[in-house]
């Protein structure tokens, strides 16, 4: 398994970890990973091809991927190193990352900071417990999103939408931009759970009956979806009965709430607020993890983009910042020590995370000529030997040079100084 | 292989004549196959759906019964101890987790009381080894959320949960592997008689031939009966039964949860499954409909009633599913014709060669059905032995079954190793449950393909996680349409008209 360290690991890259990854670089980190399971950074906003992003920072009315291509460019331009196609299976509470991608495999990862910018998922049927049928024809509405705006497919032509959330409304218009029907766009609430603009946007304008204080209680088809039982809702939410309607329809989308992504939270310790579905976090976004921040939807479901971006910002920066503190004081210098027969060694210290980056070499000289086959022993000061060489003769006039394989990383953990000998193999 | 389903079948008449043909791939079918399989035979199983355990082997609880419940001296009883006993062997040969974590049936009141003594007693009679009568004190410490208001309850260590379509689909698999011929999307139309014989099968895809019929259809085991021409009132009503499955974070309890039986049910139970999601159900509805696997409010809730009566603290919140599913209720005993001497709705297992010639008759096969299954395996062998079919042993059958590796389950090391091999292991389609994209493409290969979603959920839990296929679904649909060749319009969630996509965008139609 191959392992890697850096400074700043941010996983997911919407919004929230773009941002991040750019005030990572700003605060001074060096290494700064952004991981994402797609092959492009962006997240969901890929699929958002909607206006609308980005009138709070930018002062711009822009569309999803314009937005995603703004941050991307300047996530390129920081020298920030990214991690598509590649899923992040565990996080441990010593900040070790486990990822994997088919192009570089599994991957150790270890990182300094972490920022969780992983966002949030849509609550399925199952959460809500609608009865009736299991057929074809029942999606989320990002679901329905992704098959039209990036897989280029219409799930079907007769629409329910059961939800008023943002994602319901502007599915509601898309499917109509693409010929589809929206027979009926219901709320179980009172009053609409979307902004004001969605629904004078995508509803009104395009004349969507919407029906507030309305719920789904059946799904019918066997194979696919045939039609949707509705039926009014009292205060409690409790449908009133002898108030169905059954209406027909192919496809139902369901907008019905959104949900933090906290599964790699939880796996490192991350400590979760009940009320937001998120990590705890500080005014940093330090979560209760030391090193670990997190931003965006993944701590609490936010309404625009621009403030996602902005938590971001805040979290990276954070992360960037304990970073380059944390390496300062792990950087510990083993001092190398000329043993017997040693003249001199260069260098004459030797970070051991460099061995992170590849092998490293050191050079010295012999105090005096062995023609015969000697052995080169580096032994730390608790008296282990790391390394061992044979050379066919060593000479002081010859510079002797040899390597220090990545291999040996794990056991200097706890060496304060090398030495070098060198000695005659007897009976060679 | 998988792609043939999608092209015209092959009319060769001499291809199509078998030893022995099965109607039904539940588990019923698909275990007789592969015990049929150790016997140089050729061998047929036929499934109307497109993948085998999809009727009423699909919405089992999972649970490998010890056996008391049944009447003693039935052949539920017999067959269900006789099977759980053969379960340890056939799960390892098969590859299937399967774990005695034991079952429990809690005395809520007094008047349970008796009702628990009746099952022990019945219990020791039938042959249940190691059952055994618990204090409140004991029950509660083994399950601390149980109801504390508990009386006392019987304990039968040798109770196990399997996963009942992946039991399947590992026995067809290694059916398939030992010779066996299964085909899918077949539907049974009508038998052929040659005389008091049953000489084949008309199906919608021809006739096939054989010496011997197996009738394992399940729910429609009743309609095999009457065209095989046995004159008789028995009939199949489907009991349908609702469940919730909750987040396999949330665990309450660890064991498999019954309360008291009525005369029919054996109740609402509370158990944990082979997954580790804790599972409620079943209720017990009676239908005329066959096919009606819908789920309905006032059912819901009495499962959830009657889940809460045993561990009152469960969160409804954890709920991340809900399915029905149909039992195969049968009336033999209960009617004044040929079954009428039978203990009522106990399993009909015969050879009917006073009426017919060359049919095995299994119908009514319900709860314990799972259970039962090696056990009704081993009795069809023996039952066509005796009615005089030759059966030789293969020399190379081979028993072990190998299951396309697991990524979620591997260890770190092992998930590295296996992405170096095939890099398409390195790519995660279904997030919740680390599904790749290695194991639906394996899937989609194997032996028994995987030919839809649903298919390759029960194969490998691909959406079955918090978030419900929503991530998946439209990386999957893609490489089900790659893999089997099929535009993705084509591409269902479960055979017939279940497609997830009607046509394409208006943007991409004006590209072409």
């Amino acid at each position: 398994m191959r392992e890697k360290a850096i400074d700043v690991a941010i996983i997911g890259s919407g919004p929230a970890g773009m941002a991040a990854a750019i005030s990572a670089k700003q605060a001074g980190a060096e290494d700064v990973l952004l991981i994402d399971r797609e092959i492009e950074e962006g997240g969901i906003l890929n699929q958002c091809i909607h206006n609308g992003f980005g009138t709070q920072i930018f002062r711009k009315d822009l569309t999803g991927p314009e937005y995603v291509h703004f941050f991307a460019e300047k996530v390129m331009a920081s020298n920030v190193k990214v991690w598509n196609d590649t899923m992040v299976l565990e996080l441990t509470p010593e900040r070790e990352i486990y990822a994997i991608s088919p192009e570089r495999g599994m991957v150790k990862i270890k990182a300094r900071s972490v920022v969780l910018a992983m966002g949030c998922r849509e609550r399925p049927r199952g959460a809500i417990n609608i009865p009736g049928d299991r057929p074809s024809g029942v999606y989320t509405a990002g679901t329905v999103q992704r098959l039209i705006n990036i897989e280029g497919y219409m799930p079907g032509e007769r629409f329910v939408i059961l939800g008023s959330g943002d994602i319901g409304m502007i599915m509601a218009r898309r499917v109509t931009l693409e010929g589809g029907r929206v027979e009926r766009v219901v709320e179980i609430l009172p009053y609409l759970s979307g902004l004001r603009r969605n629904y004078s946007q995508c509803i009104v304008d395009y004349n969507i009956p919407l029906q507030l204080s309305h719920t789904v209680v059946r799904i019918n088809g066997r194979k696919h979806l045939e039609s949707v039982t509705i039926a009014k809702v009292d205060e409690k939410r409790k449908p009133i009965a002898g108030t169905e309607e059954t209406i027909p329809a192919d496809t139902l989308i369901l907008s019905v709430g959104l949900i933090p992504e906290n599964e790699l939270s939880k796996q490192a310790g991350v400590l979760i607020d009940p009320l937001t579905g998120g990590p705890y976090v500080d005014e940093s976004m330090q979560t209760n993890i030391p090193g670990i921040f997190a931003a965006g939807n993944v701590v609490h479901v936010y309404d625009l983009v621009d403030w996602v971006s902005k938590a971001g910002e805040l979290a990276g920066r954070s992360a960037g910042k304990y970073a380059v503190k944390h390496k300062e004081e792990s950087r510990r210098k083993i001092r190398l020590l000329p043993g017997k027969n040693v003249h001199h060694i260069v260098p004459q210290f030797f970070d051991p995370l460099s061995l992170e980056e590849g092998e490293q070499k050191i050079q010295f000289r012999v105090t005096k000529p062995f023609e015969t086959t000697v052995k080169v022993s580096m032994i730390g000061n608790n008296n282990k030997k790391v390394k061992e060489r044979i050379l066919r003769y060593a000479r002081p006039s010859e510079m002797i040079e040899i390597n220090i394989p990545q291999s040996i990383i794990g056991s200097l953990s706890r060496v304060k100084t090398l030495s070098i000998d060198v000695e005659e193999v007897k009976n060679a | 292989m998988s792609l043939a389903y999608y092209k015209e079948e092959n009319k060769d008449m001499q291809k199509n004549e078998y030893d022995v043909i099965i109607i039904g791939a539940g588990v019923e079918g698909c275990m007789i196959a592969r015990e049929l399989s150790r016997y140089k035979l050729r061998i047929l199983l036929i499934e109307k759906n497109d993948d085998v355990a999809t009727g009423t082997t699909k919405a089992n609880t999972g649970i490998v019964h010890a056996g008391y419940n049944a009447a003693v001296g039935s052949n539920k009883a017999s067959m269900n101890v006789r099977g759980n006993a053969l379960f340890d062997t056939i799960a390892s040969e098969l590859n299937v987790p399967f774990e005695r974590i034991g079952d429990y049936v809690v005395a809520l009141t007094d008047e349970d009381i008796p009702k628990i003594e009746a099952l022990l007693d019945k219990g020791k009679k039938n042959g249940v080894p190691g059952i055994e009568i618990l204090s409140k004190e004991e029950m509660l410490r083994r399950e601390p959320n149980l109801n504390p208001n508990l009386k006392l309850a019987l304990y039968a260590p040798t109770g196990g949960m399997v996963d009942p379509i992946g039991l399947s689909i590992a026995a067809a698999e290694n059916a398939i592997d030992n010779g066996v011929e299964i085909k899918l999307l077949t539907e049974v139309k009508n038998l052929l008689k040659k005389g008091k014989r049953i000489v084949g099968v008309e199906t919608n895809r021809g006739n096939f031939y054989g010496k011997w019929i197996i009738n394992s259809a399940g729910l429609y085991s009743d309609v095999i009966m009457k065209w095989a021409g046995i004159e008789s009132d028995f009939k199949i009503t489907p009991r349908k039964g609702e469940y919730f499955i909750f987040d396999p974070s949330y665990k309450p309890i660890h064991s498999i949860l019954f309360p008291t039986p009525t005369p029919t049910t054996k109740g609402i139970l509370v158990t944990i499954t082979t997954y580790g999601n804790i599972g409620i159900g079943p209720n017990d509805e009676e239908t005329e409909d066959k096919e009606d696997k819908s789920t309905t409010y006032p059912g819901l809730k009495e499962v959830m009633d009657g889940g809460k009566r045993l561990v009152p603290s469960l969160n409804m919140k954890y709920i991340i599913k809900e399915f029905a599913g149909l039992r195969a209720r049968g009336n033999a005993g209960l009617m004044h014709d040929r079954y009428s001497s039978m203990i009522p709705r106990d399993f009909i297992m015969e050879v009917p060669d006073d009426v017919v010639e060359g049919f095995v008759n299994l119908a009514g096969i319900e709860s314990p059905g799972l259970a039962a299954s090696p056990g009704i395996a081993e009795w069809v062998v023996n039952a066509l032995k005796e009615h005089g079919l030759k059966m030789e042993k293969k020399k190379d059958f081979n028993p072990i079954r190998t299951p396309i590796p697991s990524f979620a389950s591997l260890s770190r090391e092992e998930q590295a190793r296996l992405i170096e091999k095939d890099p398409r292991f390195g790519r995660i389609v279904c997030r919740c449950e680390n599904v790749t994209e290695g194991e639906i493409v394996r899937a989609i290969h194997a032996p028994l393909p995987a030919l839809s979603y649903d298919a390759l959920k029960r194969r490998l839990h691909i959406g079955m996680g918090r978030c419900q296929g929503g991530f998946d679904t439209p990386r999957t649909i893609e490489i089900l349409s790659r893999e089997l060749g099929i535009p993705p319009v084509k591409v269902t969630k479960n055979g017939d008209d279940s497609f997830f996509l009607k046509r394409e965008t208006k943007s991409v139609e004006a590209k072409k």
